[in-house]
């Protein structure tokens, strides 16, 4: 436990940020631009923190795979961003919002990240109005806001159906400047494969050109991994097909500390899966349990008659339909907390109740929505959801009920960090989804896109500072050292290792292996044998793939393949970590379910006295199990009560 | 369905190019275009034995792609002479196989512009785009010290006429459809979006000048008005932008 | 100033000038030519009036520069539009998202060149550079008859293809001044479209109506 120290400052949760910012230590102009800091990942964090740390005056080298930082999967996010503006007027607060937040998180967020979140989040939206970002606005021409689950009050700004798309646009944009004034070199189509340390300290990468499948080597006096979450290790997600955990892992293994891997968010409302060939899951904006009923038949008859197509969900009668949600939680009906319907979801197609033809798919009726509030206030409110709805499922909704089901969406796992949001290896940082910090075992909707951009504009350029300031004296590294080279040569023989193999099934076809196992034992709700039997399983499954994978084609060129590899060689070790920490954690909290730890009727119980900790997970080797560092949760403020939403 | 393909092949941007004919059976009309390549390629890749065509690369396509849900501009392809498909509104990961018809013939294509040379097969490289935002598409703000958001209010209008032009997701649809293969459309979105808010009408003008001589000296084509940008543009973008763009650079120009 | 007129904007607004200087060219050739219909006397009058008069000395070879200056911008700009795109498609399916002229401006203006060129020998040559010409209106009615049939056609097959120019010049011409919005665009479609059609319509009708009168 002694290697855990995660910096908290002293004085009450809202003057902490403050004293901080008072006592770090600062680094000259003249100095800053002796300086160079790698960031990977050009999403909100990462092309935030590139952005603001080029004006101060480093020198910054930017990495991402996609062929433009524009691309980052920041983009996908559709409802909104939230913060403590009040311009409602509606009694929120920087204090409301963090303890919003820590409590949506199950109380398993640290305080004091928290609050800082709350408190610069208001900077946000002020930096990206000024950056041109076209936030929704009302006709008297200021910001408009929505309300989001999770809250009571109207916190969450918006733009359109593409806030993430418009926020990422705006870093993008000051990322861009910063390109043209010179202070960021753009590194584009780069995978990054292994972080170099140079005495304990990181100190450079080691990337693949994918354009050219060159190995490069780059150095720095600090680098920053802002590289998303790893969603993807369940194949099906709503993550982009690119986004993987290959930066973080190879940190991992380098030393940083893994911090509560198995906390995953399964979002409720997604289309469900229809095919075998199926690549990505689709999300459905969470606003449509605004208004829309899910439901599922009463008996098993009407069930059997759907999938044969026989009969149509409307043609059900009213009185044979389990409106489950609102049986279940009378108080908050369709309107639960994310886990909870989708916990609530699975329930009922486990027992048999699913109206696709896999079985694994509720629906979603806004039958009595049309009827209480008119098709055209519907349309207005959903048209576009129902549009796109329509596009992929081919049926109208406004007919015929959709069909939603669960999928995999966002990691609050990740890179332990202190509240530096320094990893564990000195002079590496990790911001956004990629780290853990700040959304404990469960993530409030609109609240990762703040999270990112907090930590890219107005943490880390802090933060960094203070370690930066000790490295004024450390010139600019040559990467001829041997530590590059032996990181070059590792990363090459991974490469041609993974060439070697020439067997007989397709990166693809692993992967979709991994995800079934994840999504058996590790998904929704978890037991112990489950859990020991899919670690077992993955086991073999990485075998199976170091022995049986087939790469077609050469290294020296634009490989697809070779880079899902290499992704998915990560996610397979990433898998069995976690269904350890999963293992390990015998209570329900948040996204984490575990079957031994619920009440009588089923409701998720949390075990604050054993396991209110960070678990930070040791890598200690190939074959060896990793250790366990815990890092106690103090709560100073936020008084510890269960969730109920009867 | 079974379909098909005539598809681009071109194992880099030195090496010639030709279309390969490939047979694919049993393909669901609900899966899209890009998972139908997917399985294209899993066939290609699990059924190619002869070792020296694998290693030469003989089987699967590359493509650009990632979000799968039509919001971070990375895919796109010339499908049967229509940019991301024959399908409106949709980037090509959104346009689905229904779209086709049992025993179709689809010729697929990658972009073609001077600017956007190609990468490999169907996939192209698209900095261009950046290097015109880094021209000036962006509004000089550090980070920091920028006035209270609702300081400035923003006519709802003229708010919503900027994210209209914002939407634009630079997938180079509008480049890959025009017939002269001009960027009008994607600049004019920047501008235009910029130049509609007050936050961007201070460097309006500089803005437009850098911008359009930055498009110039990549060699992009120049615009003839046809607008099959906008029709192919995913996102529906206006080519009313455009008309803003031209206004934008005239008045530069006369004032400086 | 010459850093604008090289950008693409600029060559552009050239472009956009020119034609319209052109446009309003052709609305006084066609209301002069219907003059035609009244009669030699008032059509003789009128054209030497257009032959004498100084504003149409200074006009003519302005004109002349207005079409030299489009002609010269047009193949530049089309240079450049091939040279962006050195690999052709090889299906190209654009019928569904453009108008057939927007995308045949230069083939149409290579026909209307070639009309004009035909046009220009049998009017202009005679009457600045032969003194065979004595009244302007039997010249240009002389050529209208079933013995020079081949003429009417030539007449009316170019009105047809000016108009199908202009159909798409017309909104273009707007477009690229920058005076077009949402609103707008709708007006100067359906402004040009009438514009068209009245040139078009206008210059045809002028052969038939006296091809008509010559065999009824």
């Amino acid at each position: 436990m002694t290697k855990i120290n995660s910096k908290i400052p002293n004085g009450p949760v809202s003057e902490k940020w403050l004293n901080y910012k008072a006592g770090c230590k600062l680094v000259n102009p003249s100095n800053k631009r002796k300086l160079d800091i790698i960031v990977v990942g050009t999403g909100l964090a990462g092309a935030s923190a590139a952005a603001s740390l080029s004006e101060l005056g480093y020198k910054v080298k930017a990495f991402c795979y996609q062929d433009s930082p524009r691309r980052a999967h920041s983009i996908a996010a559709q409802g909104g961003i939230n913060a403590a503006k009040n311009y409602q007027n509606d009694g929120d607060s920087v204090y409301r919002l963090f303890y919003d937040t820590v409590k949506g998180g199950d109380y398993r967020a640290r305080e004091a990240n928290v609050y800082r979140l709350a408190e610069v989040s208001n900077n946000i939206i002020d930096q990206c109005v000024a950056q041109g970002v076209p936030f929704a606005r009302d006709y008297g021409g200021l910001l408009d806001n929505r309300s989001f689950g999770g809250a009571q009050v109207s916190r969450t700004f918006y733009a359109r159906g593409q806030t993430g798309q418009q926020l990422l646009l705006g870093a993008y944009s000051a990322l861009s400047r910063q390109v043209a004034l010179g202070g960021v070199e753009l590194f584009t189509r780069r995978d990054m494969l292994d972080v170099v340390l140079v005495d304990g300290k990181a100190r450079g990468i080691i990337v693949r050109n994918l354009k050219t499948g060159e190995i490069e080597k780059h150095s720095a006096h600090a680098v920053v991994l802002a590289t998303g979450g790893y969603g993807n290790v369940f194949y099906l997600s709503t993550n982009a097909m690119g986004s993987n955990i290959s930066p973080a892992w190879q940190a991992y293994k380098k030393g940083a500390f893994f911090g509560n891997p198995c906390f995953t968010q399964i979002h409720p409302t997604c289309i469900p899966v229809h095919g075998t060939y199926q690549s990505k899951l689709t999300l459905m904006s969470e606003s449509l349990r605004n208004d829309g009923r899910i439901w599922v038949p009463k008996n098993m008859e009407a069930v059997e008659k759907i999938r044969k197509k026989e009969i149509n969900a409307q043609d059900i009668p009213e009185e044979e339909r389990d409106y489950y949600l609102e049986r279940r939680y009378p108080a908050f009906g369709n309107l639960v907390p994310r886990d909870v319907a989708s916990r609530a979801a699975k329930e009922r197609c486990d027992a048999g109740y699913g109206v696709n033809q896999e079985g694994l798919a509720v629906y979603l009726d806004f039958k009595d929505a049309i009827n209480r509030l008119g098709k055209d206030v519907v349309e207005a409110r959903y048209g576009n959801l129902f549009q796109m709805y329509e596009k992929i499922v081919d049926e109208n909704p406004y007919q015929t009920p959709m069909m939603i089901y669960p999928a995999v969406h966002y990691t609050m796992g990740g890179v332990w960090v202190d509240y530096e949001l320094m990893t564990s290896i000195p002079g590496l940082y990790c911001l956004g989804e990629a780290n853990f910090s700040d959304h404990g075992a469960n993530r409030l909707g609109a609240s990762a896109l703040m999270q990112g951009l907090a930590d890219g504009y107005f943490v880390l350029p802090y933060t960094i500072g203070n370690y930066l300031a000790s490295e004024i004296h450390t010139p600019r590294f040559k990467t001829d050292m041997p530590e590059f080279e032996k990181a070059a040569q590792d990363v090459n023989n991974r490469i041609n290792t993974l060439m070697e193999i020439k067997g007989t099934q397709t990166v693809d076809s692993l992967h979709k292996k991994l995800g079934h196992i994840m999504w058996e034992y590790c998904g929704m709700a978890r037991n112990e044998e489950g859990l020991k039997l899919g670690i077992k399983k993955i086991q073999d499954l990485k075998a199976e793939f170091w022995k049986d994978v087939k790469i077609p084609e050469t290294t020296d060129i634009f490989n697809q393949e070779l880079e899902k590899a290499n992704r998915v060689a990560d996610f397979i070790e990433l898998g069995e970590l976690m269904m350890r920490d999963a293992l390990n954690r015998k209570e329900s909290c948040g996204g984490h379910f575990r079957e031994e730890s619920q009440t009588e009727d089923g409701e998720a119980k949390r075990n604050d006295a054993d396991f209110a900790y960070v678990a930070a997970w040791e890598y200690k080797g190939e074959n060896a199990e990793p250790e366990l560092h815990k890092e106690d949760l103090k709560f100073e403020v936020v008084e510890l009560v269960t969730r109920n939403y009867k | 369905m079974n379909l098909t393909l005539k598809i681009w092949r071109q194992k880099d941007s030195k090496t010639k190019g030709n279309f390969e004919t490939y047979q694919i059976n049993d393909i669901s009309p609900d899966c899209s275009f890009l998972e139908m390549l997917d399985q294209l390629n899993e066939k290609l890749i699990s059924e190619q034995k002869d070792p020296v065509a694998f290693s030469r690369g003989d089987c699967g396509v590359s493509f650009d792609h990632d979000c799968r849900e039509g919001i971070c501009g990375m895919c796109g392809m010339f499908i049967n002479g229509r940019a991301h498909g024959p399908d409106l509104g949709v980037t090509t990961c959104q346009l689905h196989m229904r779209k086709f018809k049992d025993g179709d013939t689809i010729v697929v294509e990658p972009w073609r512009a001077k600017p956007f040379p190609i990468i490999k097969d169907l996939v192209v490289d698209r900095t261009a785009f950046d290097k015109i935002i880094q021209a000036g598409g962006y509004v000089s703000v550090n980070t920091g010290g920028v006035p209270d958001a609702n300081a400035i209010p923003v006519p709802k209008n003229r708010a919503d006429e900027a994210m209209d032009a914002a939407a634009c997701i630079g997938c180079g649809a509008c480049v890959a459809t025009c017939k002269n293969a001009s960027a009008m459309l994607f600049v004019a979105a920047k501008v235009s979006q910029l130049a509609l808010l007050p936050q961007g009408a201070v460097e309006a003008k500089e803005r437009a000048i850098k911008m359009v001589r930055k498009m110039d000296e990549l060699g992009f084509g120049n615009c003839t008005n046809t607008g099959a940008c906008e029709v192919e543009c995913p996102k529906e973008v206006s080519i009313s932008h455009i008309a803003r763009l031209n206004r934008e650079f005239f008045l530069s120009v006369l004032s400086s | 100033m010459s850093n604008f007129l090289n950008s693409s904007i600029g060559k552009k607004l050239i472009m956009s000038i020119s034609g319209l200087f052109l446009i309003a060219f052709l609305l006084v050739h066609l209301t002069i030519n219907l003059l035609t219909l009244a009669g030699p006397e008032t059509f003789n009058a009128a054209a030497h009036f257009m032959g004498t008069n100084i504003v149409m000395k200074i006009m003519e070879p302005m004109l002349a520069l207005g079409f030299l200056v489009h002609i010269v911008y047009s193949l530049i700009l089309y240079a450049q539009n091939l040279a962006a795109r050195p690999v052709r498609y090889k299906v190209i399916n654009q019928a569904e998202t453009s108008s057939w002229a927007s995308r045949n401006m230069v083939f149409l203006g290579i026909v209307i060149l070639a009309f004009l060129g035909i046009h220009l020998v049998n009017y202009f040559y005679k009457i600045k550079f032969t003194n065979d010409v004595t009244s302007e209106y039997h010249l240009v009615v002389g050529l209208f008859t079933t013995e020079y049939w081949y003429y009417i056609a030539i007449y009316v097959i170019g009105a047809i293809f000016l108009g199908l120019h202009l159909y798409h010049a017309f909104q273009s011409a707007f477009q690229t001044l920058g005076l077009n919005n949402s609103k707008w665009r709708a007006r100067w479609n359906a402004i040009g479209l009438i514009y068209s059609l009245v040139i078009a319509l206008g210059f045809s009708f002028i052969p038939l109506y006296f091809l008509i009168s010559e065999l009824v």
